[in-house]
């Protein structure tokens, strides 16, 4: 015996509009695809009346603001959370002043920054009065109070296969960083 | 004000920053009233997005009360209270002009593939995020809306990304009377978009997660077959069995860069950071999908390379479709389907958590323990 798609005919196990309407509310609401609000995807892109079509004001910048170099120019608009600092601003400001976003490069340089910046943090929090708590910051606390365990045994899970990787991969930066400062002050004593 | 801060992969907390600035005469200073994690914030959370800076304030899901307008704003006033969509973005430009909000080109000099986020990677654009007590909102006449007196906190607070990132994802499916349509992955973009799929009239809907806590919810709130890969050898077969060896329809891929299934694709991508996002759930997509069928990707994934089954996608005859969602042309529709009781999308939330709390927020809903799918951050003053 042969069946779809082998022979042409129709899907088993489909039910007809009136049980789905039935079913489920609002099945169907939206049926009609040419009346979705994404469609067209791209709508008519003339000037709307009233507006100017001009560039947006400017944004003062106050200081020299990255870009990707895909852009002409700076846009009119933008954030100002966390100006590029430091060692980690060097990198990030050779990143997007030398590569496109086409480029490997562009990225990893980011994320390169990323780590040197998160470490460099963290060393200097040491010197403040608020230095970085890796109990508090990461909540593994609540591990305790939300049911840690039976959260995760006994469920099929398949992420618990990596959970105990995290920390390792986390925090093998940290101990080999720790390990190789050893080593160092070792060597000079 | 109290702000939660980035410090590293893994690593965040409540500081005392200072709070937000017009900028821009457009500008307008919001005071979050509730906010929310969102499974994006975990790819930042893990150190996986590319400048991702220690300072920054995450959080592209919130609302709030308007505190401070700028000089040329004139549909805000102080005292409104106002739903953001995740998206900044400008309205007049090429792209806003032809309703692709989403990838606005004035907002985000770090990059011109992707718009502006609001507390996201400064791959976005470096806008600080609303999961603190204050948030910058730029053109503030283009991207906020007022909430409509009728509509819940929650609801409204839903509407800022996850529902309508999830609707759009089954618009991108195309979705036709009677299709079969896979979701994979029922976060709360994948529930919503399973729901969504029988507004466009899906004759089945099919979501696959490992996580059972989540699949209840599919069937009871998304009203969907379920499928749990862990469960089961061979996930694109058994999805083949379950559609007649034709395949679905329709595949959305509601998981995104962080996919479970595969240890090496995850260990590349999400820990040792080879690859811009581990490609599981898409690449079940392309082969779980028919020929000729539609793939709609919803999952977020970062700027990298990713090893995507292509040649598949090629011989299938595939159609891929994607973006960000354009929060705001979803909103019209998305308000009748809630007021007329076809959509209830706060009954997602799962954890309420007070903003001083968050590091454990994040923890709870990255590690998913005590059944999370949603967790809403509460600012101390709202
Ligand atoms: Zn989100
Ligand atoms: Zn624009």
């Amino acid at each position: 015996m042969s069946t779809v798609p082998y022979v042409n005919g129709s899907r088993s196990g489909i039910p007809s509009a009136d049980e789905l309407r039935s079913r489920i509310p609002g099945w169907g609401a939206d049926l009609d695809p040419a009346d979705r609000p994404s469609v067209p995807r791209e709508i008519d892109g003339t000037i709307p009346e009233g507006t100017s079509g001009d560039l947006p004001e400017e944004q003062t910048e106050h200081e020299p603001r990255e870009r990707s170099i895909e852009h002409a120019r700076l846009t009119p608009v933008f954030g100002t959370s966390c100006p590029p600092r430091g060692v980690s601003g060097a990198i990030r400001k050779l990143a997007y002043a030398r590569y496109s976003e086409a480029r490997a490069a562009h990225w990893l340089l980011l994320l390169a920054a990323d780590r040197v910046e998160s470490k460099a943090h963290a060393l200097r929090s040491l010197a403040t009065r608020r230095p970085d708590n890796p109990v508090t910051e990461t909540g593994v606390l609540s591990e305790a109070r939300h049911h840690g365990l039976s959260s995760r045994v006994g469920h099929n899970r398949v992420d618990v296969v990596h959970h105990p990787l995290d920390p390792v991969i986390v925090g093998a930066p940290w101990v080999l960083g720790a390990w190789a400062t050893l080593r160092v002050l070792r060597r000079l004593r | 004000m109290r702000a939660m801060v980035y410090r590293g992969p893994y690593r965040v907390r409540v500081e005392e920053k200072a709070p937000p600035r017009i900028e821009h005469p457009n500008d307008a200073i919001v005071r979050v009233t509730l906010a929310a994690i969102c499974g994006s914030d975990l790819h930042l959370y893990h150190g996986m997005m590319p400048d991702t800076r220690v300072g920054t304030t995450f959080g592209h899901e919130f609302i709030g009360v308007v505190d401070e307008v700028g000089p040329s704003v004139q549909t805000l006033q102080p005292g409104d209270r106002v739903m953001v969509p995740f998206n900044v973005f400008c309205g007049t430009c090429w792209f806003c002009a032809r309703g692709l909000y989403s990838n606005c080109h004035n907002v985000n000099p770090n990059a011109t593939a992707v718009g502006a986020i609001y507390g996201y990677s400064h791959t976005t654009g470096g806008y600080d995020g609303g999961q603190a007590e204050y948030v910058r909102v730029p053109f503030a006449d283009v991207g906020p809306t007022k909430i409509p007196d009728w509509m819940d906190s929650e609801d409204a607070l839903m509407c800022t990304d996850a529902l309508p990132t999830g609707y759009f994802g089954a618009q991108l499916g195309d979705i036709t009377e009677g299709d079969v349509v896979v979701v994979f992955g029922a976060g709360p973009v994948g529930l919503y978009a399973a729901k969504s799929a029988w507004l466009m009239g899906a004759g089945r809907v099919i979501v696959v997660d490992h996580l059972d806590y989540r699949l209840d919810l599919a069937a009871t709130f998304a009203h969907a077959e379920t499928l749990n890969f862990g469960q089961v050898g061979d996930v694109v077969v058994e999805l083949k069995k379950l559609t007649d060896h034709l395949g679905a329809d329709v595949v959305i891929d509601a998981v995104g860069a962080e996919a479970d299934g595969n240890l090496l694709q995850h260990l590349t991508s999400a820990k040792l950071k080879l690859q811009g996002g581990s490609p599981i759930a898409l690449n079940w997509a392309i082969d779980a999908v028919r020929k000729g069928g539609t793939v709609s990707v919803m999952g977020a994934y970062g700027p990298m390379f990713s090893a995507v089954k292509f040649g598949d996608a090629f011989n299938k005859g595939l159609t891929i479709r994607a973006n960000q969602c354009p929060v705001k042309r979803q909103w019209p529709r998305l308000f009748e389907h809630i007021r007329n009781g076809y959509l209830k999308p706060s009954e997602i939330i799962t954890h309420r958590i007070p903003l001083d709390h968050i590091a454990e927020g994040y923890h709870i809903f990255s590690a998913k323990l005590d059944g999370c799918v949603k967790p809403v951050v509460v600012p101390p003053a709202a």
